[in-house]
């Protein structure tokens, strides 16, 4: 479960990276913890309420969070202190075997595939699947909405739930977008865990959520292979805090003690199966059908890229022309313009445009996504054929005056023809930049290479195979291309400089 | 054909031109000298509105201008221009175009000129100066020589009443210089007011029929060498 805006691309490429490099553990957390009079917890504080957070009354921003309550009880128990050690959230498992820190604590759900990969304590908190509709749909159940678009966070216990039932989910960053959509009727439900649904889906009046949980799940503490003392000393103690009742005063300190943890614990008690229900998608190989996304992903990438640039040109050209010509206005205009574009983070950019001013027109994802890069991109290529037009000799412009020739036919049949040769290298440049920057689109929906990359990810349990697999067509889409720049290049300067070929 | 009327311009204090005064007669040639720096060029950029002046006034093929060219409107300064050809000291060929398509280029975006018709004229113009089998060549692939009578041929593409030139010839060795002044009279035989500046004394008198003299920023005439003798 991941509860907060993730910059797919980067992490994506730091969870690789991680995967390449991952070292082997350390033999014996627990006693070098014990040497160390600390445990260290890896956790993300950007998770935020009620997990791990840092506190808005503190002027130091300590953290707090049910999470940070039952580790300082875990640790306590052990005879140690609890330090946490912030972490992404995406790649919490990779930095875990890696050895950045002791135990990984923040809302990891007990699936098949993590259970592969590393070890799992026993279940510290019981959670449910609630689905959402828009207030007033009288569709209220999965089986209702077959065929829906259903909106969930990715990499999510729900996201695997809904593959497993057939669903091809519409998938999230942030914990507050699928709602909004889900207002806006951009999709018709979104599956969540009930502690996001309940702060972030459930309370707004647009929604309605379904009373029973489509599902339910854990969350426990992971562990790193061969650290099965460790696992067993944890156990040790959360039996002691559950039975104690420091966990229920712990959970219910942050409102989260319902029914569910009832449940838990009764089932704990009587020993049953402490493992819910695999959710579904379990981890296969790569396969034919991988391959075929994987190239629909990456025209879905080159229709953007392309799309959006023949947008940036012409706008990037204008901005360019305002910002050279003689007027005012426009010059104040199109140096504000460049500057806000460039100075701002295009991430930012496409929250702004596609959830920020859903109120007032609303895009689809595709729309949005293609405009959202064509505005910024403008603004780099309204610098590029500024420094270009201003490359071009002063005496160009003059003779083609002296000619009778208007500003517009100057610009037209002189100027331009000239400074697009000089900026050619450049715009090659940025073309190769959007089609790289094109993976951001993601956090709207839009599902292109890199996205389809961190799902198969996930499916095949590693990211080595479908990492290589996309890097190898983004490279497959960019190198041509520069070839493709440099012949177009080399035939255009050709009448200038007879030895460039 | 050309008045011009007590023209001043300054640039910051320096007056680079006090009261220039003088009258050209349709189908003359007319060179101006002076030492470089005097201004020659500036006073002939002015008469096709490249640059504004600050006083007095001047007329150019029925054209009236004015300090800072305020009665002229920008269509008013592209018939102008239509009516006046300008060769620059730097010819300033466009680069990405050939010696045909540079000397086409203006009849064809500023007149309209249908492109087939606008090539033969340009071949005819590049023929009279002696470059028609360079019609296709680049700029670039051009010597110097070759550059500036391209540069005179486009000037001469929109058949205009005027033809101001601007050191037709400096970059030129004397063989070279004295074909493209040939040239110059041959293309143009009375038809055309040709007002040329140089620095070169000899050149002035072998082409112009009079010759001015720009110093201290106003013309006085000089007398013809054979006038002296």
């Amino acid at each position: 479960m991941s509860r907060k805006v993730r910059v797919v691309k980067l992490r994506a490429l730091a969870a690789f990276t991680v995967a390449c490099v991952a070292g082997p553990a350390r033999a014996d957390t627990l006693s070098a913890a014990r040497a160390r009079g600390e445990l260290v917890f890896g956790a993300d504080a950007q998770g935020g309420e009620p997990f791990v957070f840092e506190d808005p009354n503190d002027p130091r921003r300590k953290l707090i969070g049910f999470e940070v309550d039952i580790a300082d009880a875990l640790a306590a128990d052990v005879g140690v202190r609890a330090r946490f050690s912030q972490a992404d959230w995406s790649t919490l498992v990779p930095s875990l075997e890696r050895g950045d820190f002791d135990v990984a604590m923040n809302g990891l759900e007990d699936t098949p595939s993590r259970r592969a990969r590393i070890l799992l304590t026993l279940p510290y908190f019981s959670f449910g699947e609630t689905l959402a509709v828009k207030r007033g749909d009288g569709r209220k159940s999965l089986d209702a909405l077959a065929g829906g678009r259903i909106g969930t966070l990715n990499q999510s216990f729900a996201d695997d739930l809904l593959r497993g039932r057939g669903f091809e989910p519409v998938l999230y960053e942030g914990v507050s977008e699928p709602y909004a959509d889900l207002a806006l009727g951009r999709i018709s439900g979104v599956l969540l865990d009930h502690v996001i649904a309940d702060r972030y889906g459930c309370v707004r009046p647009d929604v309605d959520c379904v009373r029973d949980d489509v599902a339910r799940g854990t969350y426990a503490i992971g562990v790193r292979h061969g650290d099965e003392a460790l696992v067993a000393r944890l156990n040790e103690a959360l039996g002691r805090l559950r039975r104690s009742g420091t966990l229920e005063r712990i959970l219910e300190k942050w409102k989260l003690w319902d029914f569910r943890q009832v449940e838990l614990s009764h089932r704990l008690e009587t020993g049953a199966a402490t493992a819910p229900p695999p959710p579904s998608a379990v981890s296969r190989a790569w396969s034919f059908a991988d391959t075929r996304l994987f190239l629909a992903g990456a025209l879905v990438t080159l229709a953007l890229s392309t799309a959006a640039f023949a947008l940036a040109l012409p706008l990037g050209l204008g901005l360019a022309l305002c910002r050279l010509g003689r007027r005012g206005p426009l010059r104040a205009f199109a140096v504000t313009y460049i500057e806000l574009f460039r100075g701002t983070p295009l991430l930012l950019q496409l929250y702004v445009l596609y959830f920020g001013l859903a109120p007032v027109f609303r895009l689809p994802p595709w729309a949005a996504a293609v405009l959202a890069l064509a505005m910024n991109y403008g603004a780099y290529e309204a610098e590029i054929h500024r420094g270009a037009l201003l490359a071009v000799p002063s005496g160009q412009g003059e003779a083609a005056r002296a000619l009778g020739l208007t500003r517009f036919q100057a610009l037209r049949h002189v100027l331009l023809p000239q400074s697009f040769r000089i900026a050619l290298p450049s715009m090659t440049n940025d073309f190769v930049a959007l089609l790289k920057d094109s993976s951001l689109v993601s956090v709207i929906t839009v599902v292109e290479l890199t996205k389809r990359m961190t799902i198969a990810a996930v499916d095949l349990r590693g990211w080595l195979v479908p990492g290589l697999a996309c890097a190898a067509l983004y490279f497959a889409m960019s190198y041509p291309l520069s070839r493709l720049a440099a012949r177009l290049e080399g035939a255009l300067r050709r009448d200038q400089h007879p030895e460039a070929r | 054909m050309i008045s011009i009327r007590k023209l001043g311009k300054r640039r910051g204090d320096v007056r680079t031109l006090s009261g220039v005064s003088a009258e050209i007669g349709a189908g003359e040639v007319v060179a101006i000298v002076g030492e470089s720096g005097c201004g020659k060029t500036t006073l002939l950029r002015c008469l096709n509105g490249l640059e504004t002046f600050d006083e007095g006034a001047a007329t150019i093929a029925g054209f009236e201008l004015d300090p800072g060219l305020r009665s002229l409107s920008e269509p008013d300064l592209i018939r102008l221009r239509g009516a006046v050809g300008f060769a620059f000291q730097e010819h300033h060929l466009f680069p990405h175009l050939t010696a045909e398509e540079n000397v086409s280029l203006s009849p064809r975006v500023v007149k309209h000129v249908p492109a087939r018709e606008a090539r033969e004229r340009a071949q005819e113009l590049l023929r009279a100066v002696g470059l028609a089998e360079r019609a296709g060549a680049y700029p670039h692939q051009l010597s110097g020589g070759q550059r500036q009578r391209v540069a005179l041929a486009r000037a001469l593409a929109q058949d205009p009443k005027v033809l101001l030139l601007d050191e037709p010839t400096s970059a030129l060795d004397p063989e070279t210089a004295e074909g493209v002044a040939r040239t110059i009279l041959d293309v143009t035989a009375g038809r055309v007011t040709v007002v040329l500046v140089t620095h070169q004394i000899s050149l002035a008198h072998r082409m112009a029929g009079r010759v001015l003299r720009l110093e201290g920023g106003a013309l006085a005439e000089l007398p013809t060498p054979t006038d002296t003798r």
